[in-house]
């Protein structure tokens, strides 16, 4: 076996290790070992994607068992791209924070911490896009949750500590709720992995109310509305890369599990009406975020409440999954590439408003004014986020809307591209709101910096590859028909 | 009624327990402790359920998934308990609904 | 403060109950699950117990894993200790001759116990984690009779002990890779070998993580009142 057969592995052990190793060196050191990390992990994201592409998905059976006797890491098409989408973003966040985090902050309390829970985190993330068992998902779920809740709480005042509280807890009911949906799924059908799940579930009623409590509990951890009530406060008070991390990444995850349980493994109809409840909270999470988010006064809850938003385009491929291989697979394509240039142009939104908070010294929108002159860098970054967020072209927020609503029409069910549209038009108006005050006359005083330029050209950098981001997409449409969720339509991937 | 039912719907009943606990109570321990009721009524439903393999001896892959959700349990239990208390420590406060700065603007 | 009876969760709280035992009483009262394969498995590899062949071979990975968890709840609940410039006495109980006496009775036997538990684990009840419990459990208990932390324990040793067993597993489960198998594949002639290292490492670690998870948060004299 060669280097790129083990790269599943790898990919979860590596930024392991790094956590490990980090938590018994130097803070000075620990800098480097997470860049490196941050390096080998993208490279390997980059070589997997490739040998995905070229070669097809392919299982990994660790400890030689293979399912059903061990635990298989699947690496297809959505999770190769997921992976690289969590190098890139987590390389950003990793230089960012290498600024963002002063070099003299101790060892054992608070920030001193931040690249052991860091690197906690990207494991966690890797090893639930690449796994292909239900109880490892569970597993997983737990690490990614303990390591957002310790990073958001990680600057210890009283709105962060209570933020984290909301977070931990909502984190809980989720977990504690999937478990018992695996306790049950696993008590009806004696089945642990997805693959032989997906061959042996017939329709009875413990599988899927079994299915049915983990995919619930998984739209709580994706912040789906109504489920929504953690997110804002959690992604707000969080230090500004973790806030990054969180909205382009962490809801990804849960998402991605939901997509895999959802088409990978039940067969269509199983639950019958799931995908249309879905795709209507996905709906009422465009409108709600989007309205909530006109409404924000400070810049983090403005950032985070477009997060709201998005997450529901994400929801909009379940109702037409059971519609024929060509509309499954333009939905997929669609969902697939909004998540990606989501995670691109979020984390320059939130990258770049952190930097806005601190040159301006405060968090209040409405005082940022005449940042285009005085921060013209930011401003653009900013902008140019907001592109992708609007959905207009050649950014990947077109590519994608453009996909799903042909996928809508081509499945007969044109009022999902109405709310698509709308979402565009209430995404505008919030977008405009801020880059109305950013962009006025008036310029206020900024703090003058010392901070690496790197804070604000690397915002910029995502900003600009989200924008053209709709060029990607027939790279991410072939990726995301090779994999399993195809036969949801009866296709052999 | 079989032996394993009675474990099973036991724990039925203690996670249902644990969930309003987790939902209505106020009191921050109060939830954690809500939290944990649901990990165990689980850990109950699994074991319970896993009793019914043939041959004796009960099934291992429950047990094993049951060990694991206790380790993860006891994890997420300790992190609500520290940050309670440094929520405590913070505010004064036990419950997530008062507001710590009460109108004060941030 | 008192709580009143709150409708919304009660009524989920009731639908889950009849949700999931209604799913309970309908499933079969026979169904093997993977118990035949598991059980035929761990003969082959010859792990009298299959929970712990189970846990720590076909479902090593999860395992790994959970020991992440643990470790990293470790490092979070650090994360949120007030630093100590901040007025924060050590826990220091009243050591009574009662409690004093019996724990140094205990701790010895503690640590015996501990060390069985791990042998057994491989035909019996037992393994890493029952034993890293009741190793937890020892050091918390030294701590609540007033023992203070000796001199030779700095931090560092601490950190190293929190760490040893996440690197030795990781380390045993990368080895196969550079002998041609995958991640976690043990050799058969060295799988008993391994697997005791492994968990006698993973034990210390465990009981170090335990026993942190409350030391790391129990202090006396908080600011904030409180009974």
């Amino acid at each position: 076996m060669t280097l790129v057969d083990h790269l599943p592995a790898l990919l979860i052990i590596a930024p392991l290790a790094g956590a490990a190793i980090t938590f018994v060196t130097e803070r000075s050191v620990d800098r480097i070992v997470a860049v490196l990390t941050s390096i080998i992990i993208t490279l390997f994201s980059g070589m997997l994607l490739y040998r995905v592409a070229s070669g097809g998905a392919f299982r990994y059976e660790i400890g030689g068992w293979g399912a059903p006797i061990g635990i298989d890491l699947v690496a297809d098409g959505p999770a190769a791209l997921f992976l690289l989408l969590t190098a890139v973003v987590g390389t950003a966040v990793t230089i960012y924070a290498t600024a963002y985090f002063p070099k003299d902050c101790g060892t054992s309390y608070g920030h001193g911490l931040f690249w052991t829970l860091w690197l906690f985190m990207w494991t966690s993330l890797n090893a639930l896009f690449l796994t292909g068992d239900v109880f490892n998902v569970y597993v997983c779920l737990e690490l990614i949750g303990i390591s957002a809740v310790a990073l958001v709480t990680l600057k210890g005042d009283a709105d962060a500590l209570r933020a984290g509280a909301r977070y931990l807890f909502a984190s809980m009911l989720a977990a504690m709720t999937y478990l018992l949906g695996v306790a049950l799924l696993y008590s009806s059908t004696g089945q642990l992995d997805m693959e032989m799940l997906r061959a042996t579930l017939t329709p009875d009623s413990g599988a899927a109310t079994g299915l049915a409590l983990m995919v619930a509990a998984l739209v709580l951890k994706t912040a789906l509305v109504p489920a929504h009530f953690w997110l804002p406060t959690a992604h707000a008070s969080a230090p500004t890369p973790v806030s990054a991390a969180l909205s382009a990444l962490v809801v990804k995850a849960s998402y991605f599990a939901i997509l895999r349980l959802m088409l990978s493994v039940m067969p269509p109809g199983f639950i019958p009406g799931a995908g249309t409840l879905l795709g209507i909270l996905g709906s009422m999470a465009i409108i709600w975020g989007s309205l909530q988010a006109m409404r924000q006064t400070r810049i983090k809850q403005w950032v985070a409440y477009s997060t709201v938003a998005q997450i529901g385009y994400l929801f909009i491929v379940f109702p037409l999954a059971d519609s024929g291989a060509d509309v499954l697979a333009a939905a997929l394509g669609g969902v697939l590439l909004h998540a990606l240039s989501h995670g691109l142009a979020k984390t320059a939104l939130f990258l770049g408003a952190g930097s806005l908070m601190d040159r301006f010294g405060h968090n209040e929108i409405a005082r940022m004014t005449g940042a285009a002159r005085t921060l013209p860098v930011l401003t653009a970054t900013v902008a140019l986020a907001g592109v992708t967020m609007m959905g207009l072209p050649p950014s990947g927020g077109f590519g994608s809307k453009w996909q799903l609503v042909s996928a809508s029409i081509g499945a007969g069910q044109w009022w999902w591209a109405l709310v698509l549209g709308l979402g565009g038009l209430l995404a505008a108006a919030y977008m405009f709101r801020v880059l109305a005050v950013l962009l006025s006359d008036t310029p206020t005083e900024v703090r003058p910096t010392h901070a690496p330029v790197r804070l604000e050209w690397l915002p910029l950098a995502l900003a600009v590859a989200a924008l053209f981001f709709v060029f990607a997409a027939p790279f991410v449409d072939s990726l995301a028909g090779i994999s399993t969720i195809m036969l949801h339509a009866g296709v052999t991937p | 009624m079989s032996t394993y039912l009675i474990y099973s719907l036991g724990g039925a009943v203690i996670f249902a327990i644990g969930l309003y606990a987790l939902l209505a109570r106020r009191h921050l321990v109060h939830k954690v402790i809500g939290a944990n009721l649901m990990g165990s009524g689980t850990f109950l439903v699994l074991i319970g359920l896993g009793n019914r393999a043939p041959g004796g001896t009960p099934d291992p892959v429950p047990q094993a998934m049951v060990l694991t959700g206790i380790v993860v349990t006891v994890a997420l239990t300790a992190l609500g308990l520290a940050i309670t208390k440094r929520y405590f420590s913070a505010t004064g406060l036990d419950d997530l609904d008062t507001d710590p700065r009460e109108g004060d603007h941030p | 403060m008192r709580d009143r009876l709150k409708i919304m969760p009660l009524l989920a709280s009731l639908a889950a109950l009849g949700i999931i035992a209604t799913t309970i009483i309908g499933l079969p009262s026979t169904a093997p699950g993977l118990s035949a394969q598991m059980n035929a498995n761990a003969e082959t590899i010859g792990i009298k117990n299959v929970v712990t062949a189970v846990l720590l071979d076909f479902r090593g990975y999860d395992t790994l894993l959970e020991i992440s968890v643990l470790m990293l709840a470790t490092v979070a609940v650090l994360s949120l200790r007030v630093p100590p410039s901040e007025s924060r006495r050590r826990l220091t109980g009243e050591s009574g001759l009662l409690l004093g006496s019996l724990t140094r009775l205990l701790a010895p036997f503690m640590i015996v116990i501990a060390g069985f538990l791990v042998w057994v684990g491989s035909s019996g009840p037992g393994g890493a984690f029952q034993a890293g419990a009741v190793l937890g459990a020892g050091g918390i208990l030294l701590a609540l009779a007033g023992y203070d932390r000796p001199a030779w324990v700095r931090q560092s040793l601490i950190r190293v002990a929190l760490t040893i067993g996440l690197l030795a597993f990781i380390a045993i489960a990368l080895l196969p890779i550079l002998n041609g198998g995958t991640l976690l594949e043990y050799p058969d002639s060295a799988r008993k070998t391994l697997l005791l290292l492994l968990e006698g490492l993973l034990t210390l670690s465990i009981g170090a993580s335990l026993a942190s998870l409350f030391l790391a948060s129990a202090s006396r004299g908080q600011d904030g009142g409180g009974r």
